[in-house]
């Protein structure tokens, strides 16, 4: 009761902040049109530089570095060059030869760092920045193992003795997966052997998630909400699935039992579907995963920006508007922290499934 | 389009991030975590299972209490019942001594009234018959007393006789 009690006053208070930070920008660019698509695209998506506010005119940003490979060289430099002119160029030592790198505001690579060659063409070399979701990406992480880490030495130390403050929390936690999950879909005996990835998935989707959608500096980065991410946590449970995989799963895929001959010869169709299986659903894992936080995010920055688009029609539309939109964003923001909660649920139960089908034994 | 297209430098972070997070929690917290739970979920159920022999035991020994006492309430019974009886043994064989002695001692008296009394009847008898004799000696002497009458009641004895 106190943890959710602390979670929503929280989150009120984030709320509170965000849209007061976002109306200093208001007032201070009278000028400036408000998009909200753009400024709702440029939340979702990746940056060089991580915005934290606007004051005054002046952006506060913190620049992170860039890090590129060329033809097997490597070139790292701030993303502040680009803050302060369009080019960089890099000039190398052996000869005068240079390299130009920009990033474009338009076109194929809008947004990314290119090379400029001379013909006028871009080149997009092998990009390894730590771009603002990287570096968001960074901090969960290290804040998932500070947690750990704090969890770990309380069971060390408390031994036996019933568990106490955030150990409580991950033990109910921990066990919700491990008994809930993991044991209803995974049968006994190969139950452990994908306990730590489940576990490890579900506390980075929830935590991240929850992350998320605090609104201020270092956190609200679209982390869960970014298809690589999703991606990748997609293909480590496909290669899980199908590297621990028993003789009974690739028999199900390639050989189904219980199924006409004909739809196996001489036309394999069953096995084309049974194949095809294998790669949708983690494909459906990671796009499930990517909408629902990224919808969350544009449904919250959308009723923030409502907010604006009145305020340039007339301050006091603006204002009554703020109040409305307040509510409403408090109301999406209780939501998505269930949403936070139930898409690490189901990502980490879809994957026991997959689990569970691949190393399910066979009875007579 | 740049949504839904993975970007190459964040993918490739994210499977290092991924990766150590994975290793780490898997390499050193969740061992630890494990055997921590098994440990305690272990302690629980010998706790619990300890709890349940000590429960069964006071009952078996509750059990046994209640038949040593009802033992205890039977032999006491019986023992109590032996008393009576051998009680009534003694009371009755009292009775029938007091009885016997009571019977012969009556009989004993009988014996010794009825002694007196032959004794009595057989004096009384001897009186009479001195006394009869006495009398008959006076009345005799009185009616025999002229000679008359000695030969009146001389004929008469001789007509008795002669009757016969």
């Amino acid at each position: 009761m106190k943890i959710g009690k602390y979670i929503i006053s929280l989150s009120f208070l984030i709320c509170l902040l965000f849209s007061t930070t976002s109306f200093a920008k208001a007032e201070n660019e009278p000028k400036e049109e408000f998009k909200a698509g753009e400024v709702i695209i440029e939340h979702i998506l990746d940056s060089y530089d991580w915005h934290i506010f606007t004051w005054k005119g002046h952006h506060v940003s913190v620049y992170l570095p860039i890090i590129v490979f060329n033809e097997g060289k490597c070139y790292t430099f701030s993303s502040k060059v680009f803050h302060e002119s369009d080019k960089y160029v890099t000039v190398n030592k052996t000869n005068s030869e240079e390299l130009v790198f920009a990033i474009p505001h338009e076109g194929k690579y809008k947004g990314k760092v290119v090379i400029l060659n001379a013909d006028g063409t871009q080149t997009r070399p092998w990009d390894i920045s730590i771009t603002k979701n990287v570096m968001a990406l960074f901090i969960s992480c290290a804040i998932i193992l500070v947690l750990f880490f704090l969890v770990t030495k309380a069971y060390r130390e408390r031994g036996e003795k019933a568990p106490k403050g955030l150990q409580s929390l991950f033990e109910w936690l921990i066990c919700y997966v491990r008994d809930d999950i993991a044991r209803k879909a995974i049968n006994e005996k190969s139950v452990d052997k994908y306990l730590p990835y489940l576990v490890t998935v579900f506390f980075f989707i929830f935590i991240n998630n929850l992350l998320g959608l605090i609104p201020i500096f270092p956190f609200g980065a679209n982390i869960t909400g970014n298809i690589a991410v999703t991606a990748c946590l997609a293909l480590f449970t496909f290669f899980i699935t199908n590297l621990l995989g028993n003789k009974e799963y690739y028999k199900d895929i390639f050989n189904t039992p219980g199924v006409p001959w004909f739809l196996k010869f001489p036309l394999p169709l069953m096995p084309i579907i049974e194949t095809v299986g294998c790669f949708t659903k983690p494909f459906v894992l990671a796009v499930r995963l990517f909408a629902n936080i990224t919808a969350g995010h544009i449904v919250v920055l959308g009723f923030i920006s409502s907010i604006f688009i009145v305020a340039q029609i007339s301050a006091a539309g603006g204002a009554g508007m703020s109040v409305f939109s307040l509510i409403l964003v408090i109301f999406v923001d209780v939501i998505e922290l269930l949403v936070a909660y139930i898409q690490a649920y189901v990502f980490t139960l879809l994957s026991a499934l997959y689990f569970g089908m691949a190393s399910k034994e066979h009875h007579h | 389009m740049e949504l839904i297209s993975p970007d190459f430098g964040f993918f490739f972070w994210m499977v290092i991030a991924f990766g150590i997070v994975f290793f780490c929690l898997a390499k050193f917290a969740f061992p630890v975590i494990g055997k921590a739970l098994k440990q305690r979920e272990e302690k629980i159920t010998e706790a619990l299972e300890q709890a349940e022999r000590t429960h069964e035991e006071m009952r078996n020994l509750q059990a046994k209490n209640e038949e040593l006492l009802q033992q205890a309430r039977e032999e006491r019974e019986e023992m109590l019942a032996e008393a009576r009886q051998y009680r009534d043994k003694i009371i009755e064989e009292a009775k029938t001594k007091a009885k016997d002695e009571t019977n012969r001692l009556v009989e004993s008296a009988k014996e010794t009234i009825e002694n007196e009394r032959k004794a009595a009847m057989t004096d009384i008898k001897n009186e009479i018959a001195n006394i009869s004799i006495k009398i008959a000696e006076k009345i005799l002497e009185k009616e025999l007393s002229t000679d008359e009458a000695q030969l009146k009641y001389i004929n008469e004895i001789i007509k008795e006789t002669d009757n016969q």
